[in-house]
């Protein structure tokens, strides 16, 4: 419980500091695009409903984004790093593809699935997709001899050492995987909305900056901002709960 | 019970420039009940020696039969105790002396009930739901062993089990296992680098020729198993008997090995 109580007071610490860095920067550059956290702060209250919605109309593309590109990415990076023949076949192509910038591709995506959710949860999950799959690769290919041969000593199959030995030896390595891609799917999520369609905060967002309102267009950064503190601290609670076993022996 | 016979087995690893051939035409019986130790230079194929007896390393050519079968894939009462005990730190201590159960799919308040119990035996009744990396190296190795008491394994195969652990956990141990053996009477094959450790816990020492690994000769040990033999003098006359052995193959201190480089200044 008290790391809990010392979280809240880590988060509420990090909050105060960063209202008066806001507070302090807005004084001292004194321009209108850049107003003070109170000015902004109103803002999100008085359009909270507004907000709310649009919120949630992006947190829906980007939590199916991830959730989609680690059901895809990380079952076949955890086999392509077990299976050596299927490796030599694919891996070339990955790591031909993984370089390539994967938003160079939204106008092609616009073109084939629409302005709407498919596009934008078409190439956020491309780049959570590849951003996993490599990170399962590897993972999967660092797993120890020594491991395997007691459970395959057991008697355990290919599925039965794929449960008890590759996933949660890999799965630490998926969740740092997931934490830094979900800040580039975050960041993603924004371009995509605010280049196409009329919904999000991203949209809402370039949408109050064209109407010159700075004080929602804040309220609307902030709200991406706590979308994206509530996604890290939903995939850390979910860590804590599935690798235990990684905290073990540190004191 | 189990014995094994192990006839004119041969191993040969497909290498990058040519096969490595680790085991040559090996031939070995094991009665039921017998506990044998192994010994060998390092590259022997000793350990190859062992997985092949799991059934993990496939021969290309002779055979190994336990108990009237010849071995193909694992089997299900052969417990293999591995130098870093095999264990898994994402499981703690009663899924992971539970795992051969949970693989043979056991019924989870059997596996649990099993699982306990070999834990109690080995002295790990208080530690159940702690993780790997919380235990010392002995701990982790009684863990090891409770797993292949759960298993009520009947063939235990152990390569190097003790050779991580310092001189006194080492020792308290091979008390364990010997004490294991007396009680279970299963068959017991401890490949090893000591020779102390083979003297104490083989009743016959194997002593193999580096790779390609062949039985170069067996020291019988009758004495293996009483109380005290640590202490007598026929345990020292037969460590220095292995040792001669060994020096033939040039393993120990020998006149084949290379005098030591010279110390410099420090």
């Amino acid at each position: 419980m008290s790391a809990v109580i010392r979280r809240v007071i880590g988060y509420a610490g990090a909050i105060a500091l960063l209202l008066i860095g806001w507070q302090a920067a807005s004084w001292l550059i004194a321009s209108p695009a850049l107003p003070g956290p109170f000015v902004a702060l109103s803002d999100l209250w008085r359009l909270r409903s507004e907000l709310l919605s649009e919120t949630g109309v992006s947190a829906w593309r980007v939590t199916a984004s991830v959730l989609l590109g680690i059901a895809i990415g990380a079952p076949l990076g955890l086999a392509l790093g077990r299976a050596p023949r299927a490796d030599a076949v694919f891996a070339p192509i990955v790591f031909l593809s993984y370089p390539v910038p994967k938003v160079v591709f939204l106008p092609v995506l616009l073109v084939l699935l629409g302005i709407g959710d498919a596009s934008k949860i078409a190439l956020i999950s491309l780049i959570v997709f590849f951003q996993v799959l490599v990170t399962a690769r590897d993972a999967a290919r660092a797993i120890p001899v020594a491991s395997v041969l007691s459970v395959r000593s057991l008697g355990a199959d290919r599925w039965q050492v794929f449960r008890h030995v590759v996933v949660p030896a890999a799965l630490p390595e998926i969740f740092t995987a997931l934490r830094i891609s979900t800040g580039t799917a975050i960041a993603v999520l924004f371009f995509s909305e605010s280049v196409a369609g009329s919904s999000g905060l991203g949209y809402y967002i370039i949408d109050a900056w064209g109407r010159v309102a700075y004080g929602e267009m804040f309220a609307g950064i902030i709200a991406m901002a706590l979308l994206g503190v509530v996604l890290y601290e939903f995939i850390e609670a979910l860590e804590l709960r599935l690798c235990r076993w990684t905290r073990a022996g540190r004191t | 019970m189990t014995d094994v016979l192990i006839d004119s087995a041969s191993v040969t690893y497909t290498g990058v420039e040519r096969d490595v051939r680790a085991l040559d035409s090996l031939d070995l019986a094991l009665g039921a009940g017998e506990a044998v130790a192994i010994i060998g230079p390092s590259g022997c194929g000793k350990s190859t020696l062992l997985l092949a007896m799991a059934g993990l390393v496939g021969l290309s050519g002779g055979s190994i039969v336990i108990d009237g079968h010849g071995v193909t894939a694992a089997r299900l009462r052969t417990a293999l105790i591995l130098q870093d005990f095999g264990l898994l730190p994402w499981k703690d201590a009663l899924h992971n002396a539970a795992l051969g159960l949970e693989i043979r799919h056991q019924p989870l308040v059997d596996r649990t009930r099993r699982a306990t119990e070999a834990l109690e035996r080995v002295g790990l009744g208080e530690f159940l739901d702690s993780y790997p990396a919380e235990l010392s190296g002995g701990m982790r190795q009684r863990l090891g062993l409770a797993r292949a008491l759960a298993l009520d394994a009947d063939l235990l195969l152990m390569d190097e089990p003790l050779s991580a652990l310092d001189a006194l956990t080492r020792e308290d141990l091979q008390d364990l296992l010997l004490e294991l053996w007396r009680q279970r009477g299963h068959t017991s094959v401890l490949v090893t680098h000591s020779i102390e450790e083979a003297v104490f816990l083989g009743r016959r020492i194997v002593v193999m020729t580096p790779r390609p690994g062949r039985v170069h000769a067996v020291v019988e040990n009758p004495r293996m198993g009483e109380h005290g033999y640590r202490a007598t003098e026929e345990f020292y006359a037969r460590c220095a008997e292995l040792r001669r052995f060994l020096a033939d193959e040039g393993a120990v201190h020998g006149a084949r090995v290379a005098a030591p480089p010279a110390v410099g200044a420090s």
